[in-house]
């Protein structure tokens, strides 16, 4: 497979991998992706919109050049932007390849960084030399202009131009408050969402603070995704118990979805509103309580992005669809294209195009 | 009767989230001191520091955003203030507004740069807010909040004016943008309003007009009064999203 390299989110030629609840692979244009709902479904999507979290600048007491990535935060409050864990890199910036950036100088409690207009201090470290819990100085109002005049998004290697922030809000972002798109949501827009809606397609939104996906580090990377605060509105909450208890679809644009809506009703099983810090890891030995069916971008095999798939499907079933992908050309990451998976074994008489008499939706047992 | 409609109205901005741009003069400073007046939680946009800086000062509970929405690479920063200070949007006042040559001119000795600073601010700088807000938006609507997006018209957009040609254009094409807008969205819970506030007495009125007399205009504080009348009826009267008690009930019985 190859990497998407340019920030189009919705390109034309977009693909879109299905897998059912039986294991049966499938290729559709992702433009379809409507026709596969069916009336009584639930489409819930991740609205925040991404921070500006890359910040260049100096480490004072060395002088030495750093970057600053924001990667994590405690809460969704709007005045809790002073308070952020981050990954320090030196110098240079996204155009090499993170895991050939050279570390920080050495960090230690109490050091002040200058970022732009933005100054702060290293609170403490969180247990690696390149991740620390960062304070910056300032009204919450001067941090954000702060962030919104000298931050930049965050970005990796495989694409080579400087994204701007309007490459990396989804369609239907809000509160600015991920650290890297939920880039599954770059497959929506509002015609899409006007199509669910005329087809019975119920459709809301949660906020979850997207973390960072790579720091380069291999004993980092196994620490991810760091915790994460979401926000589900209440009359989302609703809609969702509601939906499940006519025994509708719950369909996740997005991992960050998963990961929310998992939480939320890791209690009684129900999806309860508010705020909630997801804490937890989804991989093969997940059950999933809520979620139904994923739609996700493509992922490389060792990502944590990729270990939450396994509690949607069995690892045979994920290394057929990888074949899949690969033999079709499906593009990677961010800005590539896309994967609907439905949970295993979930009311396999329902399952995406099996027995479905849709049009244009053919299967292709494997 | 009209004392309890307006204690009604007033009621509905207490913890509104409204965001208003051009917040620091004329009738933009006038919706802010109103809608502050009415409970509701504000930032305001505007392009000179200095004059931000002092309003946050006078006015503590509102957020001061320096920035310029006619230039294409300001607006996500400054959508990413408004929704990042206010938590969500339910109101967006797109209210600052360029004059285009000034002193006003016949289009015939109209330079294009001028024209092209009116369409940027007045058309293009609305449209690509209005965008970037819209995920805000719709999720307050979605929420039960209601959403509204206020577009401050003229005379103008209507009747053709000798030497209001560039600002005339501009302002019936957000007119149009407003109303489109509107049909596109009526689904998704975000109502668009295209108000004219008359003739008042403003700087923007000023360097348009510099010899009318201000005692013959209307007061910007009028205007305002009215435009939040209008917001306020805009909004859904109370959350109109209110199943979650059967959808709890339907819960038991499955469970």
């Amino acid at each position: 497979m190859i990497a998407a390299d340019q920030p189009a989110q919705r390109p034309p030629q977009a693909k879109l991998l299905v897998v059912d609840a039986c294991g049966r692979i499938d290729h559709l244009p992702r433009s379809a992706l409507a026709d596969l709902l069916r009336p009584g479904d639930h489409v819930i999507a991740n609205d925040a919109a991404t921070l500006p979290a890359s910040l260049h600048g100096d480490h004072v007491p060395t002088g030495a050049r750093i970057e600053v990535r924001l990667a994590g935060r405690h809460s969704l409050a709007v005045d809790d932007v002073s308070n952020f864990s981050a990954v320090v890199f030196g110098a240079g910036d996204f155009r090499t390849r993170t895991e050939e950036r050279p570390p920080p100088p050495r960090l230690a409690p109490g050091d002040r960084l200058a970022l732009g207009p933005l100054s702060g201090t290293v609170e403490r470290l969180l247990g690696h030399p390149r991740l620390v819990s960062l304070r910056f100085d300032g009204t919450p109002d001067a941090i954000r202009a702060g962030l919104a005049r000298h931050g930049r998004p965050i970005q990796y290697a495989h694409v080579p131009a400087p994204l701007a922030l309007w490459d990396v809000w989804t369609p239907i972002a809000g509160p600015p408050v991920a650290f890297e798109p939920p880039s599954a949501g770059f497959a929506l827009d509002w015609r899409s969402i006007a199509a669910m809606r005329v087809r019975g397609v119920a459709f809301d939104t949660i906020t979850h603070a997207a973390g960072i996906s790579s720091t380069g580090d291999a004993e980092l990377d196994r620490r991810l995704p760091f915790d994460e605060p979401y926000r589900i509105p209440e009359a989302a909450a609703c809609a969702i118990r509601s939906t499940r208890a006519k025994g509708g679809r719950i369909i996740a644009i997005g991992t960050t979805v998963v990961r929310a809506l998992e939480h939320a009703a890791s209690g009684d099983g129900f999806v309860h509103g508010g705020e909630g810090l997801a804490t937890q890891r989804i991989d093969a030995a997940s059950r999933l309580r809520v979620v139904d069916a994923l739609l996700t971008g493509i992922h490389e095999p060792d990502t944590s992005h990729y270990r939450l798939l396994r509690a949607f499907a069995d690892e045979e079933v994920l290394q057929r669809a990888e074949v899949e992908l690969e033999a079709h050309g499906y593009r990677t990451h961010e800005f590539g294209d896309s994967a609907l998976i439905e949970r295993k074994g979930w009311r396999a008489a329902n399952a995406f195009g099996i027995n479905s008499a849709e049009p244009g939706f053919t299967s292709q047992p494997a | 009767m009209k004392r309890t409609l307006q204690d009604d109205s007033h009621g509905r901005f207490a913890g509104l989230r409204v965001a208003i741009t051009g917040g620091t003069s004329g009738l933009g400073l006038a919706l802010v001191r109103e809608l502050l007046g009415r409970g509701a939680r504000l930032a305001f946009v505007a392009r000179d520091r200095e004059r931000v800086e002092g309003m946050a000062r006078e006015h503590g509970r509102a957020h001061g955003i320096v920035g310029d929405i006619s230039k294409k690479e300001e607006i996500h920063p400054i959508a990413m203030q408004i929704i990042g200070s206010l938590g969500g949007l339910d109101v967006l006042v797109n209210n600052a507004s360029d004059l285009g040559p000034t002193p006003l001119a016949l289009l015939a000795d109209t330079d294009c740069e001028d024209f092209e600073r009116a369409l940027a601010t007045n058309v293009l700088g609305p449209f690509r807010l209005t965008r970037a807000l819209l995920g805000a938006l719709a999720a307050a609507a979605r929420d039960g909040r209601g959403a509204v997006v206020l577009n401050v018209s003229s005379d103008a957009a209507i009747n053709a004016y000798p030497r209001w040609g560039a600002y005339g254009a501009s302002k019936a094409a957000l007119r149009h943008l407003s109303h489109t807008w509107n049909e596109e969205l009526l689904a998704e819970g975000v109502s668009f309003l295209s108000l004219d506030p008359g003739d008042m007495d403003t700087p923007l009125h000023a360097v348009a007009v510099p010899d009318s007399d201000p005692a013959t205009l209307k007061r910007p504080e009028a205007a305002a009064r009215e435009f939040a009348e209008a917001i306020a009826a805009a909004l859904p009267a109370r959350s109109s999203r209110k199943a979650c008690e059967g959808a709890a009930a339907v819960e038991v019985d499955a469970s």
